[in-house]
């Protein structure tokens, strides 16, 4: 009895802290660069006064996705994006938008914890999810609600399975299909050598689709090596048969954190093929303290570098570095795109922020199959009715430290 | 029939089912208020599942006195064929039959897998059986990381390298595609659904405990060699917990499967065994109601903390060290009496008053 | 040739393994906890040694000697406000509370370092030995390694065996409550176990870091929870079994990669070490003790 006595004790502590944070939801995002994206989370859907230039009601836009936990630096690249596209929009006077952002740890069941939380807010559309398994789970819940859902990163072929679900990336298979038709039409290497993480599903999307692909085009593959997220340090029996098999190219289809690893063994065994990754490798010349010389030779196909020219990437990657300390990664600029796309349409179909969710959804789904974006990660994307964009994809190699097209 | 003059067992049951069945009415009368958030709404079937793995892991770990770290790995196991069934069968029978078999299959399947894991894990002691265990729970989430199974024309296809290697043919589809896991399940798991099963689950394991049975059990937990020297057949009693606790993890992991859409073994890895031990220890060891209780409040706590923004994981991490101070800590104890002594000692005197 | 290398790369990351399963067997056979923190200490290592080398622009050695100043000082504080409280406790409380504390310090580096990773500059200056003419490479991280995990493995066999405060640490392990009743100081030694515990904790992380240089706020988890299979393989408790363990577990590891299956690497490995158990249920080199009713 004791026991549960203390125990409750450590309940209502809990609780009460818990309460405590309530109030001060808002304080951890302020010193962000968009004051205004952050609603005290116990206002009504009809609040949006205040704001300068505001017309009629502030549209109230969730997102989704992995802010603690190992997979954190993808969500949080989302979550900036996006704070810096409702800031800048917001600037511009017209629609005015509020942005919630919920936390999911990677993890089906906590995403739609986070989605029901964002609903209680009143969210009237989805950015959302940034991983591709919590992504379909959700979506299951936004068909059932009819709420619009855009996801920025969700790349597994389901998470735009229903008709109120669209993408902003390239799907898996796209992109291992694209790689695969890149590498055979270009004469890059006659031999190749896969290497992907099996235990995740982005990895292992891409990899089936290129495997498929490049039997279609005559590739030899000499090796095809998996790791998995327990073991993804050490790369060298992977490379070393690759090597062995005499790979001229290795195709990496992962995220940059692992694949800065490989080149850096790569290098250490005297292996220099070509290393071919996908819209997962960029954000590698970021990293902090890389050298850069390991990925002399490096290419990668993703519809976004942060060290592209154009005005809109330079003025983008310079309020981003502004406001978080660090380069966007496509992660970033799917998310930035992901909200002006949202506005466009938004513009297109003439919706008003005292709509509701439902009603903002079938208005939506219709306007995005005419609306065309020029964005961060591609310029003319359209949308076809089934939610994928198409854009077309960039091909990348690494220069002296900088990309230059390939 | 006066509630005192009961066995105090019996009583000590009724208590605990009357606290599922009133939490039960309590969100019904919530909901039909509508005062229920989409929050709470949304989290009820997890809970569900969650207090249905405290309370069997409670069964390996309080009763029996073994420490598991891998409960996690039975509950993939009863997820992933309940989701197996449920995919292959809802197009040919009703949902309400898809349900029962997927449910009990996935019972069935996690029972198995206790056994089979149980006959080496049992022969071990003490830490060296809880990493074991642990080992068991990654071997489990690896092993379905790479497990593919599609359907076709031909029938089933199976394989552990990739889904090109099931070689289906044009009508195919990939039931269980490796990392990608299960998607489409139907999600017909409800909070009604979960009560019931969460009351089957209590009964089940009050009723073990309380039986001879479980009397041998819990003389394993505190005296293996004792236990051994009156005639207890050690091994077997230990199977019986081990399997059943196994078995009921799988019935909650096929519950959970069937309320999302979809399914990834990378969510039943170690972590999630920890988090089903910190709810039975926080419970108290051996303590059914404790635990129902604990696995309910947790589950919900990292919701609650959701205003803290970046900081909730941080705060859900002292809340949990602070809580472990204060339950078991002898100087908190102490403190702890003290206080309610004086508490005694003020009563009486408000009384007088 | 091949199988050669392969097995080089295995002992290489399995002397990883070994130092820091070193730490965790000294803390479980002194204080008989499971420390889940351990992993993170060596994260926490791995960002101070990042910090005074790269961000201050230090020497290795300077960034080598803060990590561990940090950490040990982390290592001591954390036992005497989170687990000296529960030492009449149950294990399984210390066990949780010590989960606890890993949460807390991943998600301190998260909100301290942030989640993008970092790239170390290895500490290691050695050129690597190139033999047979390039087909077997040895890099300075390997060699440097190796040798380190040997060292430390023979200077803790030593100052265990050999000095005053080694053998209060043993008495200790034997049985505490006889120990005090002998004079020592059964908190001061549990607190040092610590600090050792946790200054090889520092090391391992500069090592960890050095030979594969990504850095984030989980990079300690799962080399954590591999070298505390690594220790309990060896027999938990054993210095040399935690050397032992941890190489075997590398070479497992690298050897299943590379002619079964890359996929069930890991598979493999558990699968292993829960044979090793049934064979010899105390490890392989773990002390075989007799129940006493």
């Amino acid at each position: 009895m004791k026991k549960f006595l203390s125990f409750m004790l450590a309940l209502c502590l809990a609780v009460s802290l818990a309460a405590c944070g309530g109030t001060g939801s808002s304080a951890p995002a302020a010193d962000s660069a968009s004051a205004g994206t952050d609603a005290p989370a116990d206002s009504t859907p009809a609040d949006g006064a205040g704001e300068p230039a505001a017309s009629g009601t502030a549209i109230r836009i969730g997102g989704i996705g992995p802010v603690t936990g190992g997979a954190a630096e993808y969500g949080l690249a989302v979550r900036g994006g996006a704070e810096i596209a409702i800031a800048e929009l917001n600037a511009r006077g017209g629609q005015q938008y509020v942005l919630q952002f919920e936390d999911d740890e990677h993890d089906p069941e906590k995403a739609v914890n986070a989605y029901n939380t964002l609903k209680d807010w009143g969210m009237q559309v989805l950015v959302g999810t940034v991983t591709s398994a919590p992504c379909v789970a959700v979506e299951a819940e936004t068909a059932a609600d009819n709420m619009f859902q855009l996801t920025p990163s969700g790349s597994a072929e389901d998470c735009i399975k229903e008709e109120n679900a669209f993408r902003m990336c390239f799907s898996d298979p796209e992109q291992g299909t694209l790689s695969a038709d890149y590498i055979a039409d270009n004469q890059l290497a006659a031999k190749v050598a896969v290497i992907y993480d099996s235990s995740d599903p982005y990895s292992s999307g891409i990899h089936d689709a290129f495997i498929a692909q490049a039997k279609a085009k005559n590739l030899e593959v000499v090796a095809d090596e998996a790791f998995t997220a327990d073991s993804n340090k050490d790369f060298n029996v992977q490379l070393g048969k690759a090597k062995s098999a005499g790979a001229e190219l290795v195709f990496i289809p992962f995220y940059y954190s692992e694949a800065a690893l490989v080149l850096q063994q790569a290098k250490a065994m005297d292996f220099a093929p070509i290393f071919f990754g996908c819209d997962g490798m960029d954000g590698l010349l970021a990293v902090e303290n890389f050298d850069t010389s390991l990925a002399e030779g490096v290419m990668l196909m993703t519809p976004f570098t942060a060290a592209a020219t154009d005005d809109m990437t330079a003025s983008f990657v310079a309020a981003y570095k502004e406001a978080y300390g660090q380069e966007p990664n496509q992660f970033a600029a799917d998310a930035y795109d992901c909200i002006y796309a949202i506005d466009a349409a938004i513009q297109k179909a003439g919706v008003t922020g005292d709509m509701d969710a439902s009603a903002i959804c079938d208005a939506l789904k219709d306007a995005f199959t005419q609306i065309t974006l020029d964005g961060l990660t591609g310029k003319g994307i359209t949308w076809d009715a089934s939610g994928a964009p198409t854009k077309s994809p960039l091909v990348f190699v690494i220069q002296n430290g900088a990309y230059e097209a390939a | 029939m006066k509630i005192r003059s009961l066995n105090p067992n019996f009583r000590r049951r009724l208590v605990t089912y009357g606290i599922v069945a009133a939490a039960f009415v309590f969100i019904q009368i919530l909901s039909g208020a509508g005062l229920l958030t989409n929050s709470l709404s949304g989290q009820l079937v997890p809970i569900c599942a969650y207090v249905i793995m405290a309370v069997s892991l409670n069964l390996t770990v309080g009763i029996l006195g073994e420490l598991s770290l891998g409960h996690a790995g039975f509950m993939s196991v009863g997820a992933f064929t309940g989701a197996f069934l449920s995919v292959c069968c809802k197009d040919v029978l009703p949902g309400w039959l898809t349900l029962t078999l997927a449910l009990l299959a996935g019972t069935a399947a996690a029972a198995l897998v206790g056994v089979l894991i149980g006959i080496p894990v049992l022969r071990l002691q003490g830490d060296y059986l809880a990493i074991v265990t642990l080992a068991f729970g990654e071997i489990i989430k690896n092993l379905l990381n790479s497990f593919y199974i599609g359907r076709d024309s031909a029938g089933f296809h199976l394989s552990f390298k990739d889904a090109l290697s099931l070689g289906l043919d044009d009508t195919g589809e990939v039931i269980i595609n490796g990392a990608q896991g299960v998607t489409g399940m139907p999600r017909s798991a409800s909070f009604t659904l979960g009560i019931v099963l969460i009351l089957v689950t209590l009964f089940v394991v009050q009723n073990l405990v309380d039986s001879r049975t479980g009397r041998a059990i819990m003389s394993i937990r505190d005296n293996r060699i004792a236990a051994e020297s009156v005639g207890i057949n050690v091994t077997r009693y230990k199977m019986i917990a081990f399997t059943v606790s196994a078995a009921l993890a799988g019935l909650a992991g096929a519950m959970y499967a069937h309320n999302f859409s979809t399914l990834v073994a990378r969510k039943f890895d170690y972590n999630t065994s920890i988090l089903v031990l910190v709810f039975i220890v926080v419970g108290g060891l051996g303590n059914i109601r404790g635990s129902v209780i604990a696995a309910a409040a947790l589950t919900v706590l990292p919701e609650l903390l959701r205003g803290f923004s970046d900081y909730r994981m941080l705060v859900y991490a002292v809340v949990l060290i602070v809580m472990m101070l204060f339950n078991q800590s002898p100087q908190f104890a102490a403190w702890r009496q003290k206080l309610a002594a004086k508490f005694r000692r003020r009563r009486p005197n408000r009384k007088e008053a | 040739m091949q199988f050669l290398s392969y097995l080089v790369n295995g002992i290489s990351l399995g002397s990883i393994y070994a130092v820091i399963a070193l730490g965790y067997t000294m803390v479980y056979g002194i204080a008989r906890m499971l420390n889940f923190a351990h992993g993170d200490v060596i994260m926490v290592g791995g960002y101070i040694a990042f910090t005074v080398m790269t961000t201050m622009g230090m020497p290795a050695l300077a960034g080598i000697c803060a990590a561990v100043l940090v950490c040990t000082l982390l290592g001591v504080a954390i036992e005497r406000v989170a687990y000296k409280p529960l030492r009449e406790a149950p294990s399984l409380a210390v066990l949780i509370t010590a989960i606890g504390m890993s949460y807390l310090l991943q998600n301190l580096a998260l909100l301290v370092f942030g989640s993008a990773p970092k790239s170390f500059s290895s500490v290691i200056a050695l050129q690597p030995l190139r033999l047979f003419d390039g087909a077997l490479i040895i890099t300075g991280e390997t060699l440097t390694t190796i040798l380190a995990s040997a060292a430390i493995m023979a200077g803790l066999t030593l100052f265990v065996n050999k000095t005053k405060v080694g053998h209060a640490m043993l008495a200790v392990s034997e049985d505490r409550g006889a120990a005090q009743l002998m004079g020592i100081n059964v908190n001061a030694t549990i607190s040092l176990t610590f600090a050792i515990g946790s200054a090889l904790a520092a090391v391992a992380g500069v090592l960890l870091c050095s030979a594969y240089p990504s850095l984030t706020p989980t990079t300690g988890a799962m080399p954590g929870i591999k070298a505390f299979v690594a220790a309990v393989f060896g027999g938990i408790g054993s210095i040399p079994g935690a050397m032992l363990g941890g190489v075997l577990l590398g070479v497992i590891q690298s050897l299943s990669t590379a002619y079964i299956s890359s996929q069930m690497a890991d598979a493999i490995v558990f699968g292993v070490l829960i044979i090793v158990l049934l064979v010899r249920p105390t490890g392989i080199l773990g002390k075989q003790t007799r129940e006493k009713v």
